[in-house]
């Protein structure tokens, strides 16, 4: 079995405590969720922290709840499991619930949590790979190199989000209650939150932790899917993640939204989408058609590198493929994530 | 032949079968269900050492130098050994032994064996290892097979002429005029790529050297008497000086076949420090080890009259074979060698080249060497049938080769139930009502094959039984049979159990099976080629009716009646003719005891001599040979291009089902294993040498949602020389798999998809590429909407 490196291990069990320690540990410390993104890429030697601080005590970080204005707020610690059968979740953004219920495989989705797939490391074909291979391939720029294997003489890491809720959080307007003992506690928007850094590619403070995470109410004719390509019907992290948002008044589109994830190192909203849907009628050629217009938008505006596994040239395809069928489903009968 | 070897496929006694044709849990059920099994990993002995492996960072290299100093000097560092202190060669093929434990001045792929360590624990193992300094001279790297047939220099074996591992072209009559003569002729080029076993339990091994000298190695190995020869050779240690045992097996599937790396640095490790070693490869390792299944450039030709029957096959075959040979020179001929049934070939031609290549070494996998050239020959078989305007099963039917008959390349055929798999598929599937009539992107396809039930080639020549048994009678009514065949989850120590049983007339639980510990186990030659049930089973008839001789012999005795009225049925003894006379088998045993003395048996099988009377004749030569017909029902997502496999109808020919749940469940596999090869799994090497993604995650082994739905058929054609009629079932249902699969794409898209693994991408780019003949497909009258 591959080893991990050695470490020692805080449980605090408050969050002020959990809080107090990751600022003591200043830049040694990694806090760990459910450990099932993290733990792999310790064994991968992709970080070298000192110290983990567990989350897994910390009470005041999961559950459930609807505030009075009808909006969700999820604690960071939540399994997504949970997240995706929770029945105020699956009524009030069922592309989360989608997203969520179809991260990993069962095991991992009971132990993976919403705050550790929001802070999901970028991946990359060439770096989630052993200290082994990685050294026989030459290191890269995200750890240990100087040069990127996936853009020759790349001068920036693009390692892939590849977090399947940051692109329906983005749609559903999504926000994290971040907090740190030096900082106190902040807002910030899902949408505002990535940078273009494979690296890494958020842009939280070190001593900072997910608190909740906050879905505001959507509004009555809210509808939701998630599409997800990959390569089988579990386990597979995505090639090409799809959220949608459409709300209705009545049949008609009163607004509309999509994000993308596993293109590059943020996750992307696609531009006009909203335009061209709204005023369309469901169930009319003019939604139809308006529908073709955005997938046909997303096949030019989304350029997927050769950064994580699949056929770059192929997700590209499947861009307009994805969705189209993924906004369709929103406003059929989709239950079910597109996959 | 001798006697011993044939014992007719009838019941043991007049009554019929009690145990044998039943349901039977596997013997070592209970205890991987509960977690009680013990796999070699779970070993722990009082003061043992961690083993870790040095590999190749490189896919061809010289060694300049190795500088182990450092790693020495760590704390908790017992020992550091490299190819220096384990120079001798091993290879499971006596005429190609090009393997070191550990490189000997040069290393050939990535992943390599280059030095081991012994430590405390792993974690002092690992660091010692980075500080191993090693100084390759980096040589070109051999990545293609052309670009190894084409450049000789720098040769990859410098033993050896060129890069050829192997070539094999044998000629069985006139083909080029027969193909000249046929009424139509298809010609094609075919690929198949590299697969891997992924077992769930990776390699691993224990070794103890005991005060007086006697080395153990436990090994997660399905071949144990080739592991102890070849330990004795490259330790330089009398055979009787070394025991070998394989614990609980977490698969194997071929790919722990041959004597691997571990075993001979655990052992030599344990050697130099005294004290127990254990090494367990991880996850990457394994893939590294490989031994998978060969990719394969086929061309094929193939000749056929207007009534579809088959007038000749060419074949020409270029064979990646990785670094070392392993099994390749069987490869070689397996891939030509299997093709010659369940069809009849009036002529045929084979024409295989084995090349090295610096990547991982291929071996056996589950249908060793055929399973690729069958992908090709039933997509070419189809192309013939659509030539010819006739249905793909007829054309099937029409050259069954018959029962009892012999192949154009001199292997004897036997027992054949193959036109009886094929009506079982054909009548499940709906064949007639729906192939080519099923809407557009939906469609089926049939494909057959054969296999082997072992060969004669005994891998060393010897004139020793392939299988020997061993049974001791306890006076508590147990009976205990050792046996050296190898239980690698295929279930041949439950197999073993219900013959003990039926034959000694005992409850399945009153038998134990002691299996693959050289120590106490008569020699088999292990689990590979689908040999354990044919001759284990026969070898252990064989020592049951030695023993139930003097049972009977002595209850007769005691009653004073004829031998022949005497039956032994799940635990008891009766006189058929006088119901008074009754015991139980335990009584009978020590009846027996008191008159023979100790009681105990041993048994034996070889095989007849067999196979066509040239060089390699007998490769690939099979006391009989087992049957499979395969339908497949695809969907093909034509926007996505992904291929669903909904379901697959597979009928196997296995002789006899000595126990339906085991061949159940190897049909299972195999079927599920072969649909993961045709669209997803791809062992693949990147353009530096190294493996695209040596891991779980990067290698998708299908999951319980990507499986197919299956339905099997057990069809016994009842040899005459297998133990009750038995045959194989553990690796030919997995061979028509696959070009079932691609056949059935055809009906539905209307698109040949001859490179294998059929990727989404890749029925995308023929899709475009054939838009033509897709257009005219999709006009098909759809008579039977689903
Ligand atoms: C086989 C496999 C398949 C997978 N497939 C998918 C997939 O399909 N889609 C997908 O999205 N993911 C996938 N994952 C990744 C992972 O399982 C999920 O993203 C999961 O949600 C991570 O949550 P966690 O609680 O386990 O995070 P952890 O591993 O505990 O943490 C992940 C990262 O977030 C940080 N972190 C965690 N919690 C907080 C917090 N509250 N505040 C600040 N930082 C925090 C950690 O320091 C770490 O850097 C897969 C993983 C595996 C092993
Ligand atoms: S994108 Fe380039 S730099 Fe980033 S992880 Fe991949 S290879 Fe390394």
């Amino acid at each position: 079995m591959l080893r991990l490196p050695q470490f020692s291990v805080e449980t605090p069990s408050t969050l002020e405590a959990a809080l107090g320690l990751l600022a003591d540990h200043a830049g040694r410390a990694l806090p760990v969720a459910g450990g099932t993104d993290l733990l792999p890429n310790l064994k991968h030697r992709l970080a070298e922290p000192e110290v983990l601080i567990s989350l897994a005590d910390v009470g005041e970080l999961r559950g459930i709840s609807v505030g009075a204005d009808g909006a969700l707020s999820i604690g960071a610690m939540t399994p997504l499991d949970q997240v995706a059968n929770h029945p105020e979740v699956l009524a009030r953004a069922p592309a989360l619930a989608q997203a969520a219920g179809i991260v990993a495989s069962p095991q991992i989705r009971r132990m993976g949590t919403l705050g550790g797939n929001v802070m999901l490391d970028t991946r990359c074909r060439y770096i989630n790979q052993t200290h082994f291979w990685r050294k026989a391939l030459g290191f890269c720029l995200k750890k240990d190199g100087t040069v990127c294997h996936v853009v020759a003489g790349g001068q920036k890491c693009v390692a892939a989000a590849s977090n399947d809720t940051a692109p329906a959080l983005m749609t559903l307007g999504g926000e994290l209650v971040l907090r740190s003992k030096a900082g106190g506690e902040r807002r910030m928007k899902v949408d505002d939150l990535w940078k273009t850094d494979g690296i890494f590619n958020k842009k939280t403070r070190l001593d900072e932790l997910v608190v909740s995470v906050h879905v505001p109410a959507q509004r009555p004719g809210h509808r939701g899917a998630y599409g997800k390509l990959r390569e089988r019907e579990s386990f597979d992290f995505p090639q090409l993640g799809i959220a949608v948002r459409i709300d209705l008044d009545g049949r008609e589109v009163a607004d509309a939204d999509v994000a993308l994830v596993a293109l590059q190192a943020r996750p992307l909203h696609l531009k006009d989408v909203a335009d061209t849907l709204r005023g369309t009628t469901v169930g009319e050629t003019s939604f139809r058609d308006a529908v073709d217009k955005v997938a046909e938008r997303a096949h030019q505006q989304c350029h997927p590198l050769p950064n994580i596994p699949g056929d770059a040239d192929y997700r590209r395809e499947m861009v307009p493929v994805y969705v189209r069928r993924t906004l369709l489903s929103a406003v059929g009968l989709g239950q079910r994530p597109v996959s | 032949m001798a006697a011993r070897d044939l014992h007719g496929p009838n019941p043991p006694w007049a009554k019929g079968f009690s145990v044998v044709g039943q349901p039977q849990r596997k013997v070592d059920g209970l205890s991987k269900a509960t977690g009680e099994a013990v796999y070699t990993d779970d070993i722990a002995l009082p003061g043992m050492l961690h083993a870790k492996t040095l590999r190749s960072p490189l896919p061809h290299a010289r060694i300049k130098s190795i500088d182990v100093s450092k790693a020495l000097a760590l704390p908790g560092v017992h020992a550091v050994i490299t190819g220096r202190d384990l120079p001798e060669r091993y290879g499971v093929i006596p005429w190609t032994q090009d393997e070191t434990a550990l490189a000997v001045d040069k290393v050939r792929f990535v992943g390599d064996p280059v030095a081991a360590v012994a430590a405390l624990d792993e974690d002092t193992a690992v660091r010692a290892l980075e500080l191993i300094a090693v100084e390759y001279e980096p040589l070109h790297a051999f990545l293609e097979p052309e670009d190894a047939l084409r450049q000789v220099e720098p040769k990859i074996h410098e033993d050896k002429k060129n890069n050829v591992s192997k070539h094999v072209l044998l000629d069985f009559g006139d083909v080029d005029a027969a193909i000249a003569g046929a009424d139509v002729t298809v010609e094609g080029e075919f690929g198949f790529h590299s697969t891997t076993h992924a077992p769930i339990e990776p390699h691993c091994a224990v070794a103890r050297v005991s005060p007086d000298g006697v080395l153990t190695v436990w090994s997660a190995t399905q071949i144990t008497h080739y592991v102890h020869r070849a330990l004795a050779k490259v330790l330089a240690l009398p055979e009787q000086q070394i025991r070998v045992i394989q614990p609980c097996l977490g698969g194997a599937f071929g790919g722990k076949s041959d004597p691997f790396s571990l075993e001979f640095c655990v052992a030599k490790l344990a050697l130099i420090t005294g004290r127990p070693v254990k090494m367990l490869y991880t996850r990457e390792e394994v893939f590294y080890t490989h031994r998978g299944r060969h990719a394969m450039k086929l061309r094929y030709r193939t000749g056929a009259k207007k009534d579809g029957r088959l007038t000749g096959v060419d074949a020409k075959i270029l064979i990646d074979g990785g670094a070392y040979s392993s099994f390749g020179l069987v490869t070689t001929y397996y891939s030509g060698q299997l093709l010659t049934g369940p069809y009849d070939f009036p002529t045929y031609r084979f024409d295989s080249t084995r090349v090295f290549t610096n990547k991982p070494p291929c071996g056996p996998k589950r249908g060793h060497g055929s399973v690729q050239p069958r992908f090709a020959f039933e997509v070419q078989l189809d192309e013939v049938a659509e030539a010819l305007g006739l249905d793909p099963i007829a054309i099937r039917r029409k050259n069954f080769q018959g029962t009892h008959t012999q192949t154009v390349n001199g292997q004897r055929i036997t027992s054949n139930g193959f036109l009886e798999c094929l009506a079982a598929v054909e009548a499940a599937s709906g064949w007639k009502e729906r192939r080519a009539k099923l809407p557009y992107g939906r469609g089926l396809g049939v494909a057959g094959s054969m296999y082997i039930s072992g060969t004669n080639y005994p891998v060393y020549p010897n004139e020793m039984p392939q299988a020997g048994v061993q049974l001791k009678v306890d006076r508590s009514g147990l009976v205990t049979a050792f046996t050296g065949g190898n239980d690698i989850g295929q279930g041949s120590s439950s197999v073993v159990r219900s013959i003990v049983a039926e034959e000694l007339g005992l409850l399945p639980e009153h038998v134990r099976v002691v299996a693959a510990d050289t120590d106490l186990c008569p020699v088999d030659l292990g689990a590979y080629s689908s040999r354990v049930t044919f001759m284990v089973g026969n070898a252990t008839i064989d020592a049951c009716r030695k023993l139930r001789a003097k049972i009977v012999e002595s209850v007769a005795a005691k009653w004073e009646v004829d031998p022949a009225r005497i039956v032994m049925a799940l635990g008891e003894v009766v006189d058929l003719d006088d119901v008074t006379h009754r015991l139980s088998v335990r009584e009978a045993f020590h009846l027996a005891e008191a008159r023979h003395d100790t009681l105990g048996s041993t048994g034996a099988y070889n095989t007849p001599e067999l196979g066509g009377k040239y060089r390699g004749g007998t490769i690939g030569a099979s006391p009989a040979y087992s049957f499979t017909a395969h339908v497949a029902d695809v969907r093909v997502d034509v926007e996505t291009g992904r291929i669903h496999v909904d379901k697959i109808w597979v009928a196997h020919d296995c002789g006899r089902a000595l126990n339906p749940t085991l061949v159940a469940g190897q049909m299972d596999g195999s079927v599920y294993m072969g649909a993961a090869e045709t669209v997803m799994e791809n062992h693949a090497v990147s353009a530096r040498g190294l493996h695209t993604g040596p891991s779980l995650l990067d290698y998708p082994i299908p999951t319980t949602l990507d499986t197919p739905e299956i339905e099997s058929w057990i069809v016994e054609s009842i040899d005459p020389e297998g133990p009750y009629g038995a045959k194989e079932a553990g690796e030919g249902p997995l061979h028509s798999a696959i070009p079932a699969i691609a056949n059935a794409v055809y009906d539905a898209i209307g698109i040949r998809l001859r490179e294998l693994p059929f990727t989404p991408a890749k029925v995308l780019r023929a899709l475009g590429e054939q838009a033509e003949r897709v257009e005219s497909r999709r006009q098909r009258p759809v008579q039977a909407a689903e």
